[in-house]
């Protein structure tokens, strides 16, 4: 019987071809769009996870009511030891100690005034050990415009943004201004050894970055971090297993009367993440259900108008006794196969489109407005198992439900009235 | 007659009550000076304990000051000079210096309560604000005026404030100070008033600002002279790297 459909489908081509190009629009479009969403949600969290939360991240109470402003005097101490309790208490997670801090990037003339000044919103980061994985984990040798990275202490990096601006160059010694954890005054010189661009405005506004241990030093905060980020070894969030390690830790580590106590956070709860994700995990089912929406609307009137050109036809049928039931089954089966048709067409064309946007993505940095918000600048797609049979769920749903709402009308033919209808 | 004696008594006090710009004139003899020369101590009370901070600093008029911190170690031998609206500020650790200015002011010095701004506003009150008395009342033993201010030029640190000046000495005890859109910013409580050379001085000034948690700063005169023979080369950048 399919290959008797087949063959139908196939000769009488404006009974397929309209509708095969319907599915194959929308499915082109549902896994285009969900393929790109998949990759830029996917970006945008592992950029926050990577830069800025962590898959888990500890900090003082105090401070992580407070995070927007950079409060030092709220920093964690005794990091060592706080890290040594963490990986025997979760065994296979990455503890890394952060550094956050604000202040002023000043530039001397040749008596060593001002002659240039910007606000700095530094980040100090393990550059220098050699089991640091914070290099690879920033990209920071991708990022990295011109010069090298630190490879001693007393050298920054330094945003091209701003370096443009201030006429810096590499080797140009700048000055960091502003205060110790204590509040006192803190100043200190280091030599500009890079310049980097993530192409993100929320890290190339002002961007200073340096070196852990000189960030300690500077700022007075010895065995000290703002933050201490963890990851999971396989560097993918995994939301229960976040949520059962900040549960485990806060049981012991929180104290809602000491500002000084440590409390963790997982990814989710931080940078308005848990309704980006939530939206991401959900977006599949979005896509699929506007799309069989709409496509179900076009293709049932494609169908009804299908089903007035095949009036003559349906009526032979029903007047040589084939069943009201029969012919509709053999319709849906018919939408069935045209939708399957459709869809591995419309898959094809997608994934035509989508590999490349996966590979090379499309630049919107110039299009970014100067968010504080951490977007990938390079948008990309991902394509992943779902990406071959995502299609595959509107593109047959839309094709049947069209056609069965527009088949309905065989029911309501009378078969005493068939032969006066056949008759014209 | 009781109501003949009441008007009388009050017409009599509203005599003897000076206007505002009088109080204000009287505070700005006690409180500026053509130059001043003093050792001071802030104590910093801040969430991770208290501080104590010394400095030595000269002032001429309200155009000039230099400030050099002499302890603790991290902060002994850093400079601060003060030259019309600018702000210099020498670190010997890294032999810099680096100027402060616009809205890097109204930062907190060393994490205290006070800002760059607080520090270099030396003018005569009259010549900043208008005036007005809105009262009499007591500060422990003391009796006080209280003025209500209102600038009357646009590069001042704060647009309003209110101030209780003691009857007899025309010091200020306590002070309020707002910003334009009416907010509290900062609250002073000035204590160990003395007459010194002749003028009557608070040694020690407690800054709470507003805007921040903690217990404030104590800024406290170990010792004060005015009108001092200063000189001029103090008040140059070359002097900051001396």
């Amino acid at each position: 019987m399919i290959k008797f459909l087949f063959k139908g489908i196939w000769r009488d081509s404006t009974r397929s071809k309209f509708p095969i190009i319907i599915v194959a629009i929308g499915v082109v479009f549902t896994v285009t769009i969900t393929a790109l969403l998949t990759g830029v949600f996917s970006d945008m969290i592992d950029m926050n996870a990577r830069f800025s939360t962590g898959h888990v991240k500890v900090s003082t109470l105090g401070y992580s009511e407070n995070a927007s402003q950079n409060p030092l005097d709220m920093a964690l101490l005794d990091v060592d030891s706080i890290i040594e309790n963490l990986t025997e208490q979760f065994p296979g997670m990455e503890w890394v100690p952060r550094i956050n801090f604000g202040g002023l990037m000043d530039l001397s003339d040749e008596n060593g005034e001002t002659r240039g000044q910007g606000t700095a919103t530094g980040q100090a980061y393990d550059l220098l050990s050699k089991d640091s994985k914070e290099v690879d984990r920033l990209n920071l040798e991708g990022a990295l415009r011109e010069g090298s990275l630190p490879t001693k202490s007393g050298e920054a990096l330094v945003s091209q943004k701003f370096a443009e601006k201030a006429k810096l160059k590499i080797g140009d010694e700048i000055t960091f201004f502003g205060s110790t954890m204590y509040g006192s005054m803190s100043f200190q010189n280091f030599t500009v050894s890079g310049l980097i661009s993530f192409g993100n405005p929320a890290l190339d506004r002002s961007g200073f970055i340096i070196d852990i241990t000189d960030a300690r030093q500077m700022l007075d905060m010895q065995d000290g971090a703002t933050e201490l980020l963890g990851y999971f070894e396989d560097n993918k969030y995994d939301d229960k297993q976040a949520n059962v390690i900040k549960s485990g830790f806060n049981k012991t580590a929180t104290d809602s009367t000491n500002e000084f106590s440590s409390v963790m956070l997982t990814l989710k709860d931080q940078n308005d993440l848990r309704s980006l994700i939530s939206f991401a995990d959900n977006m599949q089912q979005i896509m699929i259900g506007v799309f069989v929406l709409a496509m179900s609307i076009v293709l049932w009137n494609v169908g009804l108008l299908g089903g007035l050109r095949r009036y003559k036809e349906f009526g032979v049928r029903l007047a040589l006794g084939e069943s009201k039931g029969a012919i509709f089954r053999k319709l849906l089966i018919e939408a069935c196969l045209i939708g399957l048709i459709g869809s591995i067409v419309g898959t094809l064309l997608a994934l035509a489109i989508v590999y490349p946007l996966q590979e090379y993505g499309f630049d919107i940095s110039g299009l970014l407005p100067e968010t504080a918000m951490m977007i990938p600048s390079v948008y990309r797609a991902i394509i992943t198992p779902s990406t071959f049979y995502l299609g595959f769920i509107p593109g047959i749903l839309a094709m049947v439900l069209g056609q069965a709402l527009s088949g309905i009308g065989i029911y309501k033919r009378e078969t005493s009235k068939l032969f006066k209808e056949l008759e014209v | 007659m009781n109501t003949i004696t009441a008007i009388l008594v009050a017409f009599l006090g509203w005599q003897s009550q000076p206007s505002a710009e009088t109080i204000m004139k009287k505070v700005d003899e006690n409180m500026t000076s053509k130059n001043q020369v003093a050792e001071s101590k802030m104590i910093i009370k801040g969430k991770r304990g208290s501080r104590t901070i010394t400095s030595k600093s000269w002032s001429v008029g309200d155009k000039k000051a230099m400030t050099e911190y002499l302890s603790p170690a991290r902060e002994a031998g850093t400079k601060m000079l003060k030259l019309e609206n600018e702000l210099y500020i020498y670190n010997p650790s890294t032999d810099r210096t680096i100027m402060l200015s616009g809205h890097m002011l109204r930062q907190s010095v060393m994490g205290s309560d006070l800002s760059y701004e607080d520090m270099m506003e030396d003018r005569k009150l009259m010549d900043i604000y208008n005036a007005k008395v809105v009262g009499e009342e007591t500060i422990g033993d003391r009796k006080v005026y209280v003025i209500e201010m209102e600038a009357k030029v646009e590069d001042v640190a704060y647009a309003k404030r209110k101030a209780w000046i003691d009857v007899e000495r025309f010091v200020p005890l306590k002070e309020e100070l707002f910003a334009k859109s009416g907010q509290l910013l900062k609250k002073t409580t000035m204590s160990d008033v003395e007459n010194i050379d002749g003028r009557w001085f608070p040694k020690t000034v407690l800054y709470k600002d507003m805007l921040k948690d903690g217990e404030g700063t104590t800024f406290s005169l170990t010792t004060v002279k005015f009108d001092q023979d200063i000189p001029e080369y103090i008040f140059t950048k070359a002097a900051l790297k001396k």
